[in-house]
């Protein structure tokens, strides 16, 4: 039969020859590889201090986002939190007052919105939720706490910083 | 022998002491270093600048640590284990001649801190003494771990020290002598009468069979069998925490650099470096004869983690098999050629 890739090789079993059996050569062969490495650029990169480059679709923390007018574009519809396989998203939605037009784009806005970040697996069915274009997972990683509580994400770590006036 | 000269032998003796330990320290991050080096990683860089300070916080670790005894070790050699390990390590260095004679004013001081006739023979003994270390450690933790780690550790040292020996001997049909000291002065310089006057250039193969025997004396890659987590937990410190361990730990670090001494001095010519005769000052000759020392016994120190880096570790039955089988013959084969060379030059 032929076979799928070229690349089956056939090991043969036989006996070491003399060379091989006093391990020497093969020895001084192992060396002068490893120090060839020696002197080569390591491929570490000091991680804090320097980043590697995320992928274009790298999924991180979420980031509620804004509109053109530096208005929050959530409406609380909850369909984020519907799709969460996770269950990390809980919200309370509430109503937009007189006077906060500029704050909240739709008549309906999140007053508490909270992002479990133990509990996120980072699917990204959330963003793909949104109606809006409101969350998306565009951010870093997510850094270590000691403590669980503090995992929960609040509206303070996830809405985007607003817009220079 | 005055006041002055035992004052003298006292400050090299701390010194000696001191210059083993620290450089017994820093190969602990030379391996770290070189491991990353020859893996393509950057290796320890935190603790302080290039990470210089990373064995001393591990030294930090190791005695902050807690120290447990079990119950049911022998807890007088529990503790021996250790400080034989250690103590055969270091005294080592006693006879090894780390320099020409300086010359001080009136005063002659030996780099050396016992020129004794049979230097050679001290060495051999000091080495096989270190088994009693691993085989008493182990034995006293009352585990079965610890104690089959310490019996391969002694069956290996045991079989290994047997073709050290042997390659030696030839080594001393060259020399005639076995003080250390007067080894090294047969190699004065590099060139002499027609031929190199470094013994490895008239003991090759001896040289080979040492620095193999070298490797599974000091329990170094690819015969490292008495350390193995895969089969033995630990290995015969199994049982050990805090500074004991760090003291099994240390010795082997300790003989790396004994040994590198010993094969610097034996086969590289010791102090010794060419054209050292057309230097004037006979003190300028005996500093630079020691940098050079230490610059042989650096590259063998790096030569023993160049191939800890490398190899793969040998299994246990081939370990047996390549000392009883390969070696030994290869030894016996060795002396009886350089007899027959020996009797032929000298007729």
């Amino acid at each position: 039969m032929e076979p799928l890739s070229n690349k089956r090789k056939v090991l043969e079993h036989k006996p070491l020859n003399f060379w091989e059996r006093i391990y020497l050569p093969a020895i001084a062969q192992g060396l002068s590889i490893t120090m060839k490495h020696f002197f080569r650029k390591p491929v570490t990169i000091s991680y804090p201090e320097q980043k590697r480059e995320f992928s274009e679709n790298f999924r991180g923390m979420h980031s509620l986002k804004r509109d053109e007018d530096g208005r929050e574009r959530c409406t609380a519809c909850g369909l984020c939190a519907l799709s969460c396989p996770a269950e990390a998203i809980t919200m309370i939605a509430a109503e937009r007052q007189k006077g906060e037009e500029h704050l909240y784009r739709e008549e309906k806005y999140a007053a508490v919105y909270e992002i479990n970040m133990l509990r996120c697996i980072f699917c990204g069915l959330c963003e793909e939720a949104c109606p809006k274009e409101a969350i998306y997972l565009d951010g870093d990683i997510v850094p270590s706490e000691y403590l669980r509580k503090d995992f929960i994400y609040g509206k303070d770590k996830l809405v985007e910083a607003p817009l220079n006036q | 022998m005055g006041i002055a000269d035992i004052v003298i032998k006292f400050i090299l003796v701390v010194i000696i002491f001191a210059i083993s330990l620290l450089i017994a320290l820093y190969s602990t991050y030379a391996e770290r270093k070189v491991a990353a080096f020859f893996q393509d990683r950057i290796g320890p860089n935190r603790a302080g600048p290039f990470g210089l300070l990373q064995p001393f916080a591990d030294g930090a670790k190791m005695f902050l640590k807690e120290e447990i005894i079990p119950t049911n070790a022998n807890a007088f050699l529990f503790i021996a284990g250790p400080s034989l390990s250690i103590l055969t390590a270091c005294i080592g260095s006693a006879v090894i001649p780390w320099g020409q004679k300086l010359t001080i004013g009136t005063h002659v001081i030996d780099l050396q801190v016992a020129d004794i006739n049979v230097g050679v023979l001290y060495i051999l003994g000091v080495v096989s003494l270190g088994v009693y270390g691993v085989m008493i450690g182990g034995w006293a933790s009352n585990n079965k771990y610890s104690l089959l780690g310490a019996i391969r550790a002694a069956s290996q040292n045991i079989s290994y020290e047997l073709s050290m020996g042997l390659s030696i001997i030839a080594l001393l049909m060259v020399t005639g002598t076995l003080s250390l000291r007067e080894i090294a002065e047969q190699q004065h310089g590099f060139w002499s009468h027609g031929w190199f006057t470094w013994n490895f250039f008239k003991q090759p193969l001896g040289f080979l069979l040492f620095i193999v025997c070298a490797f599974a004396e000091t329990n170094r890659t690819p015969f490292d069998l008495p350390e193995c987590e895969t089969e033995l937990v630990g290995g015969y410190h199994t049982e050990y925490s805090s500074m004991k361990l760090g003291f099994y730990l240390f010795s082997e670090y300790i003989n790396m650099f004994i040994s590198s001494a010993v094969m610097a001095t034996l086969y590289f010519g010791g102090y010794n470096f060419p054209f050292m005769d057309h230097i004037g000052s006979p003190n300028l000759v005996a500093i630079i004869g020691i940098a050079v020392l230490f610059a042989k016994i650096f590259f063998f120190i790096f030569f023993f983690m160049w191939v800890r880096w490398t190899i793969p570790r040998f299994r246990y039955d081939q370990l047996m098999d390549l000392g009883w089988k390969g070696l030994i013959p290869l030894a016996i084969a060795n002396i009886i050629v350089t007899g027959i060379v020996i009797t032929f030059l000298n007729r």
